[in-house]
């Protein structure tokens, strides 16, 4: 008797019941699996791979270690205090030579450049007469050019032969490295990036802002008015946002501009002068204006439904106890929408500190973001590990504001239908 | 009208006999699709008058206009990292060729090879104008930086004629559209203010040199709108939003002729400086014959009766007509026509291949200040 009651419990075939139960979970994990697995494949060859392409570029310093190898390994033992010996010199005579034989310096005269103006073209014209130098190189090279006869010339190829960098992300906060190897500030008239995160940070901010106080009420309406009424209004709500964003933006600046229908209309009533027309776009004025209208029905949407499920009775109970409206408001309805006011929020603001292309038409150059900065050493500069660690710190920053988000009002809460 | 198209006729009847041994020579080619990188608008349309029309009547091969010269660089370089190279010739500016030709994007180029000989017999590199030949570049036209105004919004007996003017708030007021990027205002902004234009670039290259065309461009800061496209500046010259706006001579004269607007070129001072082409890495047998063909000495003087870029062929130059459309007389609108060429500043690639990244960083915090 006792036997029996220690053995497993078997299925009709005999397996045991255990085993079948988990036979059958992980069958129906693969389904599931499978299930997904093309959005899956997707997310990661359209999101997560980019990402980390992304972050490892802004990292990634190969130029010098693969195109001066020779120069990078004679320079091992240099203490940095005076010039090179000869070795190095013949070194660096060498792999020009060979660079020049298969063409392949451009790179690595780019991120050269990038951190001292001239590089270049030393590395070029070098390059196209090394065929002809003769030994001494340390004498020759110097006189074909001289930049190769200063300490810092040599100091820099030491430092960039690492193959990660930092650079990258210094640049990226108005930083460099100084020949010594210390960070310090670029030149105030050198100073652009920082500037514009902040002004990014803080635009977003005010955009955000915006968008609650004027979706606010209208939210507000949509989940108390009658029927009839709310479908009219959500319409009205829905109808810009199905509107292409480039009509919606160009519109703004047909009403904005200086000879625009706002202005003329303005003129004509005689509220301003002809020679004295508000200036309301091409400026951050006209990035905040249109970046609102354009964001607004991310607010009012998740607004209305956290609205939609506060039931009306427990206005009328708070009233009926004695509040008056704003108080009632103030401790029963407006607590009750915080999980709809956190999404929107959070929602706008992570889209505008990303916007590209609304400040790029209307932003004029006090209205730009760090998202137009992006854009320009993609297309323009070319310089892609620039491109690529501005890009990761916006992406930092918007990690830390969503961690900060969860921290105070949790990620649980939101409610976006 | 009718005489000069009969003449343009009798031309091409020409130079078809002319090529016609040629043609005999590629008769075995292969229909195929060119794919051609240029920078669209006027100047497109000059290309396809000129170059394409006659190459696709010959050859019947189909030419594909794609308007990315803008960002060619960054374009063949997402091409070539990407491993497939789609651009079979591209329309670029020297500089950039240069970057592409040290990164290995583009082919180098043996020119006396590859390219026509003048009517004459000259060889080609004797025939194109001094720096028209890059390691990987040949260029077809000399085009020009210069400053125009409205000549409406000055008095008629007091029309602006020189560079200084254009930094001369108090005798030519009123608003300056210029290209927002340093190159060219940098140039301009020291002659302005009394450097010679020989020691230009020397100056550049020195912190007091930046310094004094920064505090020069400070001058006029205010009074500036910066423009990004090329069809920016005769917009708002014909809007009179500005008073002067810099622009590429081309654009301008195509405003003057076509739609009769009341524009003047400054040319004192002017930034020339050539384009060309280049051909992406393994597409030199695919594009050589539409090559050779493209830049010889009758195509780049056909250029010229469609838009007023001088062409880089020395031989050309006497081939030079009149306005397709019009009718006028190109010489005189030409870059390189004496006069015009007096006190102009040949850009200087290598100076820009140095500096742009920073002088166009100082240059955007200096805007944003």
């Amino acid at each position: 008797m006792s036997e029996s009651s220690a053995a497993p419990l078997r299925t009709a075939d005999g397996v045991p019941l255990k085993v079948s139960l988990r036979r059958a979970v992980r069958r129906s994990r693969i389904k599931a699996l499978l299930l997904v697995a093309p959005l899956l494949v997707f997310l990661i060859i359209a999101f997560v791979m980019p990402i980390l392409e992304m972050l490892w570029r802004s990292v990634d310093n190969p130029e010098v270690s693969t195109h001066l190898p020779r120069t990078v390994s004679a320079l091992e033992g240099w203490n940095g205090e005076s010039l090179p010996d000869e070795a190095a010199f013949a070194a660096l005579a060498e792999d020009l030579r060979q660079g020049q034989q298969e063409r392949n310096l451009g790179l690595l005269s780019s991120r050269l450049n990038y951190e001292k103006s001239g590089m270049r073209s030393t590395i070029s014209r070098t390059a196209r007469r090394v065929g002809s130098l003769e030994p001494p190189y340390r004498e020759s090279l110097i006189e074909t050019n001289d930049t190769w006869g200063e300490l810092d010339t040599w100091k820099l190829i030491k430092r960039e032969a690492s193959p990660y960098t930092i650079s990258y992300y210094l640049s990226a906060i108005d930083r460099q490295l100084s020949p010594d190897g210390e960070i310090v500030k670029v030149p105030e008239h050198m100073q652009i990036h920082a500037t514009l995160f902040w002004r990014t940070l803080w635009m977003s901010a005010v955009i955000t802002g915006l968008t609650l106080v004027l979706g606010f009420p209208v939210a507000f309406l949509l989940a108390n008015l009658p029927m009839r009424h709310s479908n009219l209004l959500m319409i009205l709500v829905l109808l810009p946002f199905w509107t292409s964003l480039l009509v919606r933006t160009t519109t703004w600046i047909a009403i904005l501009q200086s000879q625009g229908v706002l202005n003329d209309v303005m003129v004509a009533l005689g509220v301003i002068a002809d020679e004295a027309r508000w200036q309301m776009i091409h400026n951050k004025m006209g990035t905040i204006i249109a970046m609102t209208h354009i964001l607004l029905p991310f607010m009012i949407l998740p607004l209305y439904s956290v609205m939609k499920t506060i039931p009306p009775s427990y206005m009328r109970a708070a009233r009926s106890l004695g509040g008056k409206p704003f108080l009632s408001f103030r401790r029963v309805y407006f607590p009750l929408t915080i999980p709809g006011i956190a999404a929107g929020g959070i929602l706008v603001f992570i889209l505008s500190i990303g916007y590209y292309i609304t400040p790029a038409l209307v932003g004029g150059q006090s209205g730009r973001f760090i998202t137009n900065y992006i854009a320009y050493h993609m297309q323009t500069s070319l310089n892609w590990g620039l491109a690529a660690a501005i890009a990761s710190i916006l992406l930092f920053v918007v990690i830390i504001c969503y961690l900060v988000f969860n921290r105070l009002i949790g990620v649980d809460k939101v409610k976006l239908g | 009208m009718k005489i000069s198209i009969n003449n343009r006729i009798a031309k091409t009847g020409v130079a078809a006999l002319g090529i016609s041994a040629l043609a005999v020579a590629v008769s075995a080619h292969a229909q195929q699709t060119l794919n051609i990188v240029s920078w669209g608008g006027a100047y497109s349309m000059s290309q396809h008058e000129a170059y394409d029309k006659p190459w696709m009547e010959k050859t019947g091969d189909e030419i594909v206009n794609i308007d990315r010269s803008g960002n060619a660089l960054a374009g063949l370089r997402a091409q070539s990292q990407a491993g497939n190279v789609t651009w079979d010739l591209v329309d670029m500016l020297p500089a950039d060729a240069m970057i592409a030709c040290d990164e290995g994007l583009i082919e180098p180029l043996d020119h006396d090879e590859l390219l026509a000989d003048a009517p004459d017999g000259t060889p080609p590199s004797e025939d194109f104008v001094d720096g028209a030949l890059g390691d990987c570049f040949v260029a077809s036209i000399v085009y020009s930086n210069i400053v125009a105004f409205n000549s409406e919004m000055f008095p008629e007996d007091d029309q602006p004629s020189t560079i200084e003017d254009v930094f001369d708030l108090e005798n030519y007021p009123g608003k300056r559209a210029l290209l927002r990027k340093p190159i060219n205002n940098m140039e301009w902004a020291l002659i302005a203010d009394g450097v010679d234009r020989e020691e230009v670039y020397a100056m550049l290259e020195t912190e007091e040199g930046v310094q004094r065309a920064f505090d020069k461009l400070d001058t006029i800061k205010n009074e500036v709108i910066w423009w990004e496209e090329g069809a920016q500046p005769p917009q708002l010259l014909a809007d009179q939003e500005v008073a002067f706006a810099s622009a590429y001579n081309g654009r301008i004269f195509n405003a003057m002729v076509s739609e009769n607007q009341p524009f003047e070129i400054i040319w004192d001072a002017q930034v020339f400086e050539l384009d060309g082409w280049v051909v992406p890495t393994g597409k030199l047998d695919k594009v050589k014959d539409y090559l050779h063909f493209a830049t010889d000495t009758q195509r780049l003087a056909d250029q010229a009766q469609y838009i007023s870029y001088g062409p880089a062929r020395k031989s050309s130059s006497e081939l030079v007509s009149t306005h397709a459309e019009t009718g006028i007389e190109m010489t005189p609108h030409m870059p390189t026509y004496g006069p015009n060429f007096e006190t102009a500043l040949q850009k200087d690639d290598l100076f820009w291949a140095d500096y742009n990244d920073e002088l166009t960083q100082r240059f955007n915090a200096w805007l944003s200040q």
